[in-house]
């Protein structure tokens, strides 16, 4: 779908806060509610606005260490793929698995308690894994998000 | 701080952000009433900082994601501030991220496809300010995507 302005006004008001009202939505884009529901609905049905995502402080909540890997598979072939797919999404810890073209064939994100803890998920659950070849870690510092091109 | 209830509440409501809190409530095993309570609790706290509403590029015709790995060159003074400043006006970006490791910094974008990519590499990519190297990731398929905490 090809949104209009006040489509990305609206997405861009729910990225930051998708429990705002309808009626509080209304009033930042002129709209009456039934047009900024019809709108939301609309956007849902085209596949643009998924479901919303629990934004909670890691560190507050004991996970103070996020690791990006890169991990190569050793050995290649759609098997190995899929056993390898199988095993990294059950890892707790393991947030995001991405499928990737380039020097890795495979991006993590990994969060954990601490660099100890880190090391135990490294070594016991992603060193094991069904055909994990070489693995590259850069732990995070600092992370923002950005609108997009909203 | 936190106890058993919490993580709980916690738990369900990351499974499912978008469920009625009566639903949430059941699933942890609390009133109503001691979830409302206990989720604002922590939202005052700050623990919970929210609920974001995802966006799916590819749904906007944004088909193409990359991820560029990116090395500073920092012998220049400032190079990270620099760098993430002019970074950050740069439309189609989405994320920046800065680590400890082989990479300084990596930037997520999304564009419309393969021709919008190269223009925005040349001439925006390519011009950002003390970049030493750069590796591409092209996105293929998203696996797992939760964010979710192993509370």
């Amino acid at each position: 779908m090809t949104p209009d302005a006040t489509d990305l006004t609206l997405l861009c008001a729910l990225r930051v806060d998708a429990s705002r009202s309808t009626a509080d939505l209304a009033r930042e884009t002129g709209l009456s509610q039934p047009a900024v529901w019809r709108r939301i609905q609309a956007l849902r049905d085209a596949g643009v606005l998924k479901g919303s995502r629990l934004r909670l402080d890691r560190d507050k909540l004991g996970f103070g260490v996020t690791v990006f890997l890169g991990v190569k598979l050793a050995t290649k072939g759609r098997i190995s793929l899929e056993d390898f797919e199988r095993a990294v999404v059950a890892i707790p810890e393991v947030q995001t698995v991405e499928h990737v073209l380039g020097p890795y064939d495979y991006r993590l994100r990994v969060t954990a308690r601490d660099l100890a803890d880190f090391e135990r998920v490294l070594r016991r659950r992603i060193m094991s894994l069904p055909g994990a070849g070489q693995v590259e870690a850069n732990v995070l510092l600092s992370e923002e998000r950005l609108p997009g091109p909203l | 701080m936190l106890d058993d209830t919490d993580r709980r509440i916690l738990r369900q409501t990351q499974a499912d952000p978008d469920a009625p809190h009566v639903t949430l409530a059941d699933r942890a095993g609390v009133t109503p009433a001691t979830f409302a309570r206990r989720l604002s609790a922590m939202e005052r706290a700050g623990v919970v900082q929210g609920r974001e509403a995802q966006i799916d590029w590819a749904a906007l015709g944004y088909t193409v994601e990359v991820s560029l790995r990116i090395t500073l060159d920092k012998t220049a003074p400032l190079a990270f501030e620099t760098f993430l400043n002019a970074a950050r006006q740069i439309p189609e970006v989405l994320e920046l991220q800065t680590f400890v490791g082989s990479v300084d910094a990596r930037i997520s974008l999304v564009a419309r496809d393969l021709a919008h990519y190269q223009v925005l590499y040349r001439d925006h990519i390519l011009r950002l300010p003390h970049i030493d190297d750069i590796e591409a990731l092209m996105h293929v398929a998203r696996i797992k995507d939760t964010q979710a905490l192993a509370l």
